[in-house]
Order: C-alpha cells, then structure tokens, then sequence
C-alpha cells in the first residue's frame, strides 16, 4: 500500500471512530465536548513545532512561530477552560446533594 | 529515539484522544476524558522534540514560543467568567484555525515546486479551510461579546457578494493548484479570510453557538489536511477525530434547538433584511414592585424560576438559590426550568447554577417541565426572554421561529425580571410581555432578587 493511501485509510478510519464516540450525548455536555474536542485540534502545535524546526529561511522561521504561538493558546487555554466547566458537573448526576463546586 | 519507537508513542496519543472524546460523552467520567486528552497533547508536544531526524536549529526560539503561548493561554482560561466562556472557545478555535493555515503556507513555501499535487490540494484546503475558521471565529466572538451587533447582518446584494467571494476562493484554488506561486496562494488566503467574515456575519443571535461548533470541526478538518502535507499520522488521526465528532455535536446542537442546520449554513444565502420590529415602549406593560412579586410568589404552591442569560451577566445565580431556599422552606414546590440553550450554549445555563451549587434535581429540562406548566401558579423569568418567546411558535419566518421554546403562558402568572424593554439577543419583540398576567420588575437581576428575598421575609 503506498504512503499516500495508508494516511487516507487512516482519514477515513477515524472519521467513523469520530462519528461513533459522540453518538450519544446528552445537551448538558455539548458545550463542555466542543470546549475538548477545540483543545485536541490544538494538536497543531506538534505540525507548528515539525515546521518550524525545518524553516530554511526567516520568513519561514517568523510564520512557524506565530503559528506556534497561536497552537499553544488553542491547546493548553482549551483544555484549562474544559476542565474548569467540568469541575462544576463533578459529583453528577444524582449525588449532587453537598458538592461543593468551589469556584474562583 | 527510533522512527519505531516515535510512531508507537504517536499511536499512545491518538488512543488518547479517543478515549478522551469517549469521555466527554458521560457527566461521570468527562472530567476524567478531559485529563486524559490533556495528557496526550502534553506527551505528542514533548515527544515532537524527540522526533527522528529533527534539526533542533531554533529550540529556544520554539521553547519560548510554546511559554509565551502558556503565558497568554491559561490566564486567559482560568480568569474568563463562565458567563464570557463561549466567545473564548471561539476564540481558542479562532487561533487553532490560523496556526494551521500558518503550518500550511510554511510547508507550501518550503517544498515550493517540489510539491506533489495531492500535496498542494491538501495545503490548497488547509489554508482556505483554516482562514475561514479564523474569521469566521473572530466574528463570533465580536458577536458574542456584543462589541458589534448581535442581528444578523445583511446588506443588500449580499448573497451575491458572498457567492462571488467564494467563486474567487474556489477560482484562485485552482490557481494555485495549477501554478504552484506564492501569490496566488496569499490571494486565495485574503479571499478565504473574508469568506469567513462574510458567511458568518448573517448569522443571527442563536445560532452563534452552532456556527463556533461547526468551526471547530472546520478546524479539525484542516488539522487533517495538514498531517497529510507532513506526513503526520496523529495530526491525521486527531484532526478528523474533531473534525467528525464535531459534525456530529454541530447536528446535535442545531436538533436540540430545533434549527436546519441547512438552513444555518446557508442562511448566508437566503438571508433577508428583516424589518426591524418597531420600539415596544408605546404598549401598555403591568410592572410591579418587589413586594408585588414577593407576595405572588408566597401565596403559591408550585413556582418554576427560568434563568437565562440575564441572571448570569447580573451574577444573580447566589440570590436566586437564596430565594428558592426560602420558598421551598415555606413548603412551597420549587424548580427550575432549563432550557437547552439558556445563556450562549447548549449546557451552558447548567454549568452556571452548578457554579453556585443549586441542587442537581431541581434543574429541569425542557421536555420534562413544559407539561408541568399548567399547575404552576408562578413562573419568574430572570434575565430570558427568547427561550420563552411565543413568537417562536407563533410567527414563521422570524428568527428564532421553530426553535423549541418554555412554555411559560401555560402557567397561572409570568413574572418577569427584566432590564428593560430591549429585546433579548436574537432581537425580536416579546409579546408575552404585554400580556394580561404577565408582571415586570425592572432594574438589575441580582437588586431586584435581593429585593424580593426581603420582601419575602417579612411576609
């Protein structure tokens, strides 16, 4: 199989994998999985690191960083944002009778 | 470190992040799915360092921007106010967006006429894809935090400014794939960049939240456009792992409040100035004082409170609870009935009662209390008002027609604690306002909750 049609077995794999993990999701949580599934695609920030790494020259080197910049926000502000929505729903459903969702 | 050895530990991230999709689907383990993905991004970011073949030219350089990155990221995060949290999801989306049509035009300038064609219609994708995301997000974030207007906006001739600017992308696309330039490329980026201003500017108030869900699988999407550019395996696997989920969330979302997501994507398209409905003061309104509402509410046996968006800007969700305690200490039946895209986002209204620690079981959903409005003598609408707007079922072709609402007429008497007049944030009039049992009490959320609660008490 050339390299080529070995990544898009993998595209293609994953989109069904992507569709089956979400099937099931209650209202409460769809603003707390787009917050997640937003700090994943920060993943960029490896592909921003490979880039920059190989720049042949500066206006690569400047483009790559800025781009490193702007992929460490995404990553690292969404999954601190997600996990700080989820801290509220800790202890649900149920047994939410003394949770105490201290918040700062 | 061996290509091998590289490669498992990519896989060890991709597993990661499905396991940490998976758990964002169940209240009880999301936190924990949260974690897991947090730590797969940590592990693929320091394992990048150690990639086969890896120049390390400019480590320090990479490191800084990575701190800096850090720096602005998580204060930003840990100091927004869950009242202000989805514009900075659209925000975060925004900037994910451009690192990859960023990562893209690096790539593209670096293979310059070496590129391969299935190379360059992956970077022809990710950089027209990913310039969207980042407009199109900037946008909704103005509209979000109400620095421009929250209407849709729709000049004349629009649809075909829009259709002409998407022509051009799709035209200067083929260009680039033909002549493999630099110029074109940045055209095709410009033209992309206000494609996304365009297509996002007719979106009206509600459907905010389903567009930024739908930029992020945008996002997503480009991500996997450009692991195939690097060869990148995880990027592949994450990118369209986001991409899919978030297609599935976007008609998710768009199901829960009952909009076409057709008719939201290409409301671009079909938009029409709306006349704006005209100034409301000149009607008639009963409005009440604080002890009015405090002894509607005593004499009741069943009171349903709606929060909206309104309670949360007033930070009132303490002083609602306040109030509840004590009507449920008069023995009087209490709950609150949510609805699914109260405040900005689906869900979101629950995290911001979470906040302020009401009990789990007297949050109501839609479907469940609804029914329940005939018995209830008092319904007290704090800062909604187009999440109970009749005019949703009664007025096609206005914007938030079809959309799900509260069915609060139902009950004996509506009391509404309002601002002002001014209509809520899809911006159409509200005729339960004027109707005969409905009671107003202007001024702040929280002063006029305060008020309430003490009138209360002296009862």
């Amino acid at each position: 199989m050339s390299n080529g049609l070995a990544l898009l077995s993998i595209f293609v794999l994953s989109v069904f994998i992507g569709f089956e993990v979400v099937s099931k999701v209650s209202t409460t949580l769809h603003t707390p999985l787009m917050s997640g599934a937003n700090a994943i695609h920060g993943i960029i920030l490896v592909g921003a690191i490979t880039v920059a790494d190989r720049a042949a020259n500066n206006l690569q080197l400047i483009l790559a960083i800025i781009a490193v910049v702007l992929a460490t926000i995404n990553m690292v502000g969404g999954f601190v944002v997600t996990d700080r929505m989820l801290e509220m729903f800790k202890g649900k459903p149920r047994a939410a009778k003394s949770e105490a969702g201290d918040s700062k | 470190m061996s290509r091998n050895l590289y490669d498992v530990l990519g896989l060890f991230v991709s597993v990661c992040f499905i396991m940490a999709l998976k758990g964002l689907s169940s209240p009880k383990s999301a936190r924990r799915g949260n974690l897991i993905g947090a730590f797969g991004a940590t592990v693929a970011t320091v394992l990048v360092f150690f990639e086969p073949g890896s120049s390390h030219h400019h480590i320090a350089l990479i490191l800084g921007a990575v701190l800096f990155g850090v720096v602005v990221g998580v204060p930003a995060a840990r100091k927004i106010q869950m009242t202000q949290m989805p514009q900075l999801v659209a925000l975060f989306n925004g900037v994910g967006g451009g690192a990859a049509a960023l990562v893209a035009i690096v790539e593209y300038l670096k293979l310059g006429s070496t590129a391969s064609t299935p190379d360059v219609v992956a970077t022809v994708f990710t950089v027209i894809v990913g310039c969207v995301s980042f407009s199109g997000s900037i946008i909704t974030f103005l509209k979000l935090q109400e620095l421009m207007t929250t209407r849709p906006v729709v000049f004349p001739g629009g649809r075909f400014v829009i259709a002409g600017t998407l022509v051009g992308v799709l035209g200067t696309a083929g260009w680039v794939i033909n002549s493999l330039g630099t110029a074109p490329l940045l055209i095709m980026g410009a033209l992309a960049l206000a494609f996304g201003v365009l297509f996002v500017l007719p979106v009206g108030g509600a459907d905010v939240p389903i567009v930024i869900s739908l930029l992020n699988a945008f996002t997503g999407l480009t991500v996997a456009a450009s692991g195939y550019v690097l060869q990148a395996t995880l990027l592949i696997v994450a990118g369209t792992l986001v991409g899919a989920s978030g297609t599935i969330l976007t008609r998710l979302m768009a199901t829960a409040m009952g909009r076409s997501l057709f008719g939201t994507l290409f409301g671009a398209f079909t938009a029409k100035p709306q006349a704006i409905s005209e100034a409301g003061e000149a009607r008639p309104v009963k409005s009440g004082s604080a002890e009015d509402v405090a002894i509607l509410l005593n004499y009741a046996q069943r009171v349903v409170i709606v929060p909206g968006f309104g309670l949360a800007v007033a930070q009132a969700q303490h002083t609602v609870r306040e109030m509840a305690d004590l009507l449920t200490s008069k023995g009087i039946d209490v709950a609150y009935g949510i609805h699914p895209v109260a405040g900005r986002m689906p869900g979101h209204m629950n995290v911001l009662l979470a906040e302020a620690n009401v009990p789990y079981e007297q949050l109501v959903e839609m479907e469940e209390i609804n029914p329940t409005f005939p018995q209830t003598d008092v319904v007290l609408v704090v800062g909604a008002n187009d999440v109970v707007n009749p005019a949703a079922k009664t007025t096609p072709g206005c914007p938030i027609y079809g959309m799900p609402i509260l069915d609060v007429a139902q009950a004996g008497n509506v009391i509404f604690l309002k601002r002002s007049m001014r209509p809520g944030f899809a911006g159409i009039e509200n005729e339960l306002l004027y109707d005969a049992k409905t009671t107003l009490l202007f001024g702040d959320a929280k002063e006029s909750l305060t008020k309430v609660v003490s009138a209360l008490k002296n009862l």
